[in-house]
């Protein structure tokens, strides 16, 4: 167990000091989120009525592809010097690699989103009328959904050829239901209209069931053969 | 073996024009649909049957995560492929239906939402096995079944929720359906079902069929190489 964390902890803070020192992943990230807020204030040219209802996806359908931009790193960084080979021979558990590569991206999706609201928040002049703190457990379990699946799907399409084509067509269908959530959940507490303590509940169950899926078969994904 | 499947490709024939006259004329008409209505014979029975198509593909990939058993993957390509098309057919006839009687072609109501979803994830099933054509891509699709799988009835718990949430005025939910209608109905059903058990059939044992030429081929390869002929290859190697 003690190595399962040092592994994790030592794959993480390597992908993090690359990250750090490079800033590819999330200055690409940066910009396309950016381009995405613009272009999309273009098409819609929403008020503040009509910002309040839209924000949600807006913002959610922007950090998603903006993740994919960051996913698709994640796994091909380790098909350079054949570091998924070695991994696969060596007896460290595939789990710890996977936690690890997903609590990266997690992190990065993060400070994406910590730097991206308050652009949105100036773009589309929005306010929420309902409780705002509920932001939080709805970006923490959205960004949670779309990440751990997000690098198991990344590790799957790495197999595949046209790779960077193939995480979307995986991702976002079995993502549909986690994008739902997020969005209404967010839509509902910008507007104020009721509670969005089903939509919270059903991100959270989607989390765990898809952390667990993720945990039981990602051994097997790392070593098909 | 041999005799059997053009026996059961006659009995699926006779059965399915014994169900299109039960339909198209044995049926009653439906007193406030017309005979829209009759869709329905084509639209339920190819839903029940893509579903159980999926039932299948799930089945066959845990059985083949677990046993890695070349024919169990074969299966689950076989019950995807299917399966897409009764679901196609579902999606087309659905619309063509709900525009006279609804008024609208589409609604973002539980079970079309469900079912479109559903249609997307082994859409993408089937783009990564022919996108993916290493010896790995098995377990890659049998993984994304077990996921696409569990994704359903969520799928399912937050449209339901949305569309309470609400409320859209045309869902035919409720009524019974008269016991002639019914009887049509399983016939129908039953017809179907032989019909997909009969496509799945050819089309498996044409997989299989595929599997053995293309070993075949790597091993002429191997052998060309000067590679001992004993030096055999699992029948998984092969792909798709």
């Amino acid at each position: 167990m003690n190595s399962f964390w040092a592994l994790l902890s030592a794959t993480l803070a390597k992908d993090i000091r690359l990250e750090w020192r490079s800033k590819d992943a999330l200055n690409s990230m940066l910009f396309f989120s950016l381009l995405v807020v613009v272009i999309f204030s273009f098409s819609f040219d929403p008020n503040a009525e009509e910002s309040r209802e839209i924000a949600g996806g807006l913002v959610w359908v922007a950090f998603l592809f903006a993740a994919v931009v960051a996913l698709n790193q994640t796994w091909a960084r380790e098909l350079r010097n054949q570091v998924l080979d070695a991994y696969r021979v060596s007896p460290a558990p595939a789990n710890s690699l996977f936690l690890a590569k997903a609590l990266g991206n997690f992190l990065l999706v993060t400070v994406l989103e910590a730097v991206m609201a308050p652009l949105f928040i100036v773009f589309y002049n929005l306010r929420a009328l309902g409780p705002a703190w509920e932001l939080i457990p709805v970006g923490v379990l959205g960004t949670w959904a779309l990440e751990v699946n997000g690098t198991f799907f990344a590790a799957v399409s790495i197999r595949t050829r046209s790779r960077e084509i193939m995480l979307p067509l995986l991702l976002f269908p079995i993502s549909i239901p986690a994008v739902q959530a997020m969005v209404e959940a967010t839509r509902i507490i910008l507007a104020g209209e009721g509670a969005a303590r089903f939509w919270i509940v059903l991100l959270l169950t989607y989390d765990l069931v898809f952390t667990t899926a993720c945990l039981g078969l990602f051994e097997r994904v790392l070593n098909a053969e | 073996m041999k005799r059997a499947f053009p026996l059961f490709s006659i009995v699926t024939v006779v059965l399915l024009a014994y169900a299109l006259y039960q339909a198209l004329v044995v049926a009653p008409t439906e007193r406030t649909m017309g005979d829209v209505q009759r869709i329905f014979y084509y639209h339920v029975p190819s839903a029940w049957t893509a579903f159980l198509l999926f039932m299948g593909n799930l089945v066959a990939s845990v059985i083949y995560l677990i046993r890695r058993n070349p024919k169990a993957d074969a299966l689950a390509v076989v019950c995807a492929e299917v399966g897409v098309v009764f679901c196609t057919v579902v999606l087309v006839t659905g619309p063509i239906w709900a525009r006279p009687v609804w008024g609208i072609w589409w609604t973002w109501d539980v079970r079309l939402t469900t079912t479109l979803v559903l249609w997307l994830i082994y859409v993408s099933y089937l783009v990564l096995r022919r996108f993916s054509d290493s010896a790995q891509t098995p377990v890659l699709a049998a993984v994304l079944a077990i996921f696409g799988a569990l994704d359903v009835p969520l799928v399912y718990f937050s449209i339901w929720f949305f569309r309470t949430q609400h409320p859209q005025p045309v869902i035919g939910g409720g009524g019974s359906l008269d016991p002639r209608m019914w009887h049509v109905l399983l016939i129908n059903w039953l017809a179907f079902s032989c019909f997909a058990f009969l496509v799945c059939w050819s089309r498996y044992r044409l997989e299989l069929l595929q599997r053995e030429v293309e070993q075949a081929h790597a091993m002429e390869s191997l052998a060309g190489a000067g590679v001992s002929e004993k030096a055999s290859l699992p029948l998984s190697r092969s792909t798709r």
